[in-house]
């Protein structure tokens, strides 16, 4: 069963990915992979949430399974960031390399604290 | 096409702008593929060693990947929908990542937690890196220089 729940979790979370970063690109004329930016942001504030929730409420393993495991770890990629990257450094936009590091990053993990503060704010 | 309308007012057709529906299905397929094969290896060795190895592995195939389909090959092109944005992409997790940081602050293990952050995104650069000139070196063994 949660297997299931993870492939169609899986499968959602990529499309989304997939069509935010077109949707994202296609609004702005730089090299800078925002749309890589975006989903991760956003898949990490959900799964921050999703752990605010396990922690401050009441874990609901279906939830955890497919929109945690399935979802939103389809919806976030570690791939295409770090090839986004490197790619940015051997065409040699070396800022831009380094700022989409760090605004990756901060931006993720923001977004990840922020969840567990919201859940923790509903439910602590 | 049993149309009321003649040709000439038929709706232009979409802008390329738009993906057609078989790149949705063979990113849908690819993504349940990487995340199966996540969570498979998150069940055989738990906790954020096997996100970062997941991340690790991921980010090599990514790097061999684009070498293949940007220098080597002129792809299909639903190979890159399924394989990297589906497969890769699915497999690959940014969100793991993060929570799995935040456990290891509240855990108080902040060192623990800086150095997973750090050494994650550091060991992921590099292993685009060590894919491309992998595949790259391969390539030229085989003399199959750059396209």
């Amino acid at each position: 069963m949660t297997f299931v729940l993870v492939a169609v979790g899986g499968a959602l979370g990529a499309c989304l990915r997939f069509h935010t970063d077109r949707w994202v690109q296609a609004r702005h004329d730089t090299g800078f992979p925002w749309g890589t930016v975006t989903v991760n942001a956003i898949g990490s504030l959900i799964l921050g949430f999703l752990a605010g929730v396990a922690l401050f409420g009441v874990p609901i393993p279906v939830l955890q399974a497919f929109i945690g495991v399935g979802f939103c770890g389809a919806l976030t990629t570690f791939s295409t960031f770090s090839y986004e990257t490197v790619r940015l450094l051997l065409d040699g936009a070396r800022l831009f390399a380094v700022l989409n590091v760090v605004v990756t990053t901060l931006a993720g993990i923001g977004s990840g604290v922020l969840g567990v503060v919201l859940a923790a704010a509903i439910w602590g | 096409m049993g149309s009321a309308f003649p040709a000439e007012l038929q709706p232009q057709s979409k802008p390329r702008t738009r993906a057609a529906w078989d790149v949705y299905a063979v990113v849908s397929v690819g993504g349940t593929l990487g995340s199966l094969l996540r969570y498979g290896a998150s069940l055989a060795w738990p906790g954020p060693l096997s996100t970062l190895l997941v991340n690790v592995i991921g980010c090599v195939a990514i790097g061999v990947l684009m070498h293949v389909i940007t220098e080597l090959v002129v792809a299909h092109r639903l190979v890159r929908p399924f394989l990297g944005v589906g497969v890769l992409g699915g497999f690959t997790t940014f969100s793991t990542y993060v929570v799995d940081a935040l456990h290891l602050v509240l855990d108080h293990q902040p060192a623990l937690a800086l150095a997973y952050l750090v050494g994650t995104v550091l060991s992921c650069l590099l292993a685009v890196l060590v894919g491309v000139l992998a595949a790259r070196s391969v390539a030229r063994l085989f003399g199959r220089g750059d396209r």
